[in-house]
């Protein structure tokens, strides 16, 4: 019995903080009390989210709907699995309208065997699956000069899937990679064509040729049929919609690893090729847009990454980063994957700021912004993988700083 | 005798060093239907050309739309620049401040423009657009000549402007 009052009690509490959470609850009152007496919706083939469940990604505004973005409202988000419909998106002409059973990838270049692979061939191989976020270079592009103000505008392009799918290196070696094969570019099958090049180290190591997202098919904004995963590299380079892979000796210098996704420097140079994601993290809970019912218990929660390896450790900071504490790291972790950190936490009710830092399994310790700037200035553009920091206000609503 | 044929089909066809065999020998037409990738050495150009004057033509008709007018305005950082521009507060990547090779520059116009309608544009179109807006950045001359020789060799400004990944730096 007593189990069961507190249990009801915490409910209440989580209900109260849910909804004071909320930062644009319908709130008219209508929601019908549990009605026993009447019958609920029947089964259905293809399920759908509460109609009280409103979610949604944010579309950047641009100046054209197929070269855009949309992210992820990562304040929102449990655990660490990203709903496929709400997984980031970032097309550069739009979403291509792709026919499996007709669909094929290429393999040619600098094999010994030039091929062919149909959906249904390359899903007879051996295949994995795993949990690896995705995250776009360009993610946290404001917070060089201007913090956004939510979770989601700071930080929403990035998000994390189960993603299936077979080995890269299987079909290589199916091909037989000559020697001289040091590249390999990789095009899509979307109307621009997209491609990248990716060095065949990388190719050789963790790469995936995915057609499964979440226990399902790609969704088409994803690739479907057929994308490359590219673990813990920036998203540009995760191929969507993929159907050719030339094996060659050197980068093609596309456009999309030259006159952008590059990194501008203070003297004028450029960083090329610059592929990993470093470590990064963002408090979800309590984050920008959000309010806090009082003071009190409130359980602080987030999202830690590393595009190389395991998150280690998440310090979090309620003073304004005078003291840190370690938060717990939901188990089992996974390498270059979203790994969920929670602190319990009493709210004096005075006004502070909050803020983690996440440290990756190579001993590499998220910086500030300042100590990215201090380096690279502000004109980087891409790979802004500093803390973020929200303030929480005496009346309990949360801003950027 | 039969089993020498098969094995010798199978050799030739690419099925036989296969460990699982499921994919299918591509052609060389099948490859040539889809490899449109170029290299900075000039690989993968095909035959045609173009010139500055002939591009400004194609320019008009289906780039100015989005562009402006000799590629000042439509977008919002242009073609035309230099190096120069790269630094300071405001820096401006264009084709003629930024970009390193002059081979991406036509690679991506055959990939991906014009925006609504990419891969509609002949070679020689490509050829004649890549030298008008090479020559809007004074890169090359009116009259010069592009093609899958002379285009590797054109030199852009920013051709060393570009370092490789030095992270983590910051610790």
């Amino acid at each position: 019995m007593k189990d069961a009052s507190s249990r009801r009690g915490f409910l209440a509490l989580t209900t109260s903080l849910g909804a004071a959470l909320a930062s644009c609850g319908g709130g008219d009152g209508g929601a019908p009390a549990e009605a026993p007496s009447r019958l609920g919706k029947p089964v259905s083939s293809y399920g759908e989210r509460s109609r009280f469940s409103a979610e949604r990604r944010f579309i950047a505004p641009t100046k054209t709907p197929e070269q855009a973005a949309s992210l992820t409202p990562l304040q929102d988000s449990e655990g660490v699995i990203t709903p496929s419909a709400l997984h980031f998106e970032r097309h550069h002409s739009g979403i291509p309208d792709l026919d499996p059973s007709v669909h094929e990838l290429l393999l040619h270049g600098l094999v010994e065997r030039p091929l062919r692979f149909s959906m249904d061939a390359l899903k007879r191989m051996p295949s994995v699956s795993v949990i690896r976020f995705v995250e776009c270079s360009g993610n946290s592009r404001s917070e060089w000069s201007k913090p956004a103000p939510t979770a989601q505008m700071s930080s929403g392009m990035a998000s994390c899937s189960e993603w299936t799918g077979v080995p890269l290196r299987t079909v290589l070696d199916e091909a037989g990679l000559k020697p001289e094969a040091k590249w390999l570019i990789c095009e899509g099958a979307d109307a621009c064509r997209m491609a990248r090049s990716l060095p065949i180290e990388k190719a050789l190591d963790d790469c995936l040729l995915v057609y499964g997202q979440n226990g399902e098919a790609l969704r088409p904004e994803q690739g479907y049929p057929l994308r490359l995963l590219v673990p813990g590299w920036e998203g540009n380079i995760n191929v969507k919609w993929l159907r050719v892979l030339k094996a060659t000796a050197g980068p093609s210098e596309t456009r999309d690893e030259t006159s952008k996704y590059t990194d501008l420097m203070p003297d004028g140079s450029s960083r090329q090729f610059t592929f990993a994601m470093e470590a990064k993290s963002v408090i979800t809970t309590p984050s920008g847009g959000q309010a806090l019912p009082g003071p009190g218990f409130l359980e602080i929660r987030g999202l830690a990454w590393s595009g190389r390896g395991l998150i280690e450790k998440v310090e979090v900071s309620v003073d304004g980063g005078s003291t840190w504490e370690v938060a717990q790291l939901q188990e089992p972790r996974f390498p270059k994957a979203f790994t969920r950190f929670r602190l319990p936490w009493s709210w004096s009710g005075a006004e502070t700021t909050i803020q983690s830092r996440a440290t990756d399994e190579t001993g590499y310790i998220q910086p500030t912004v300042q100590e990215l700037v201090a380096v690279r200035g502000t004109e980087s553009s891409y790979h802004n993988n500093g803390v973020k920091a929200w303030k929480v206000l005496a009346d309990g609503s949360v801003t950027n700083v | 005798m039969f089993r020498i044929a098969l094995l010798c089909l199978l050799a030739a066809t690419g099925l036989f060093a296969q460990k699982f065999g499921v994919g299918k020998a591509a052609s060389p037409d099948e490859i040539a239907a889809l490899d449109i990738a170029v290299s900075p050495d000039g690989k993968g150009l095909p035959p045609g050309q173009g010139t500055a004057a002939e591009g400004a033509k194609v320019y008009e008709t289906q780039c100015r739309e989005c562009h402006g007018p000799e590629g000042k305005g439509g977008d919002e950082t242009g073609f035309i620049g230099t190096p120069a521009d790269l630094k300071g507060d405001k820096p401006k990547k264009t084709v003629g401040s930024y970009w390193p090779y002059a081979t991406t520059l036509w690679d991506y116009i055959n990939r991906a423009m014009p925006f609504v309608r990419p891969g509609t544009l002949t070679d020689d179109q490509v050829y004649s657009v890549t030298a008008y807006i090479l020559h809007l950045n004074g890169i090359v001359g009116e009259n010069d000549t592009l093609n899958a020789e002379t285009l590797p060799k054109v030199e852009m400004p920013n051709r060393n402007g570009f370092v490789p990944d030095p992270r983590p730096d910051v610790k």
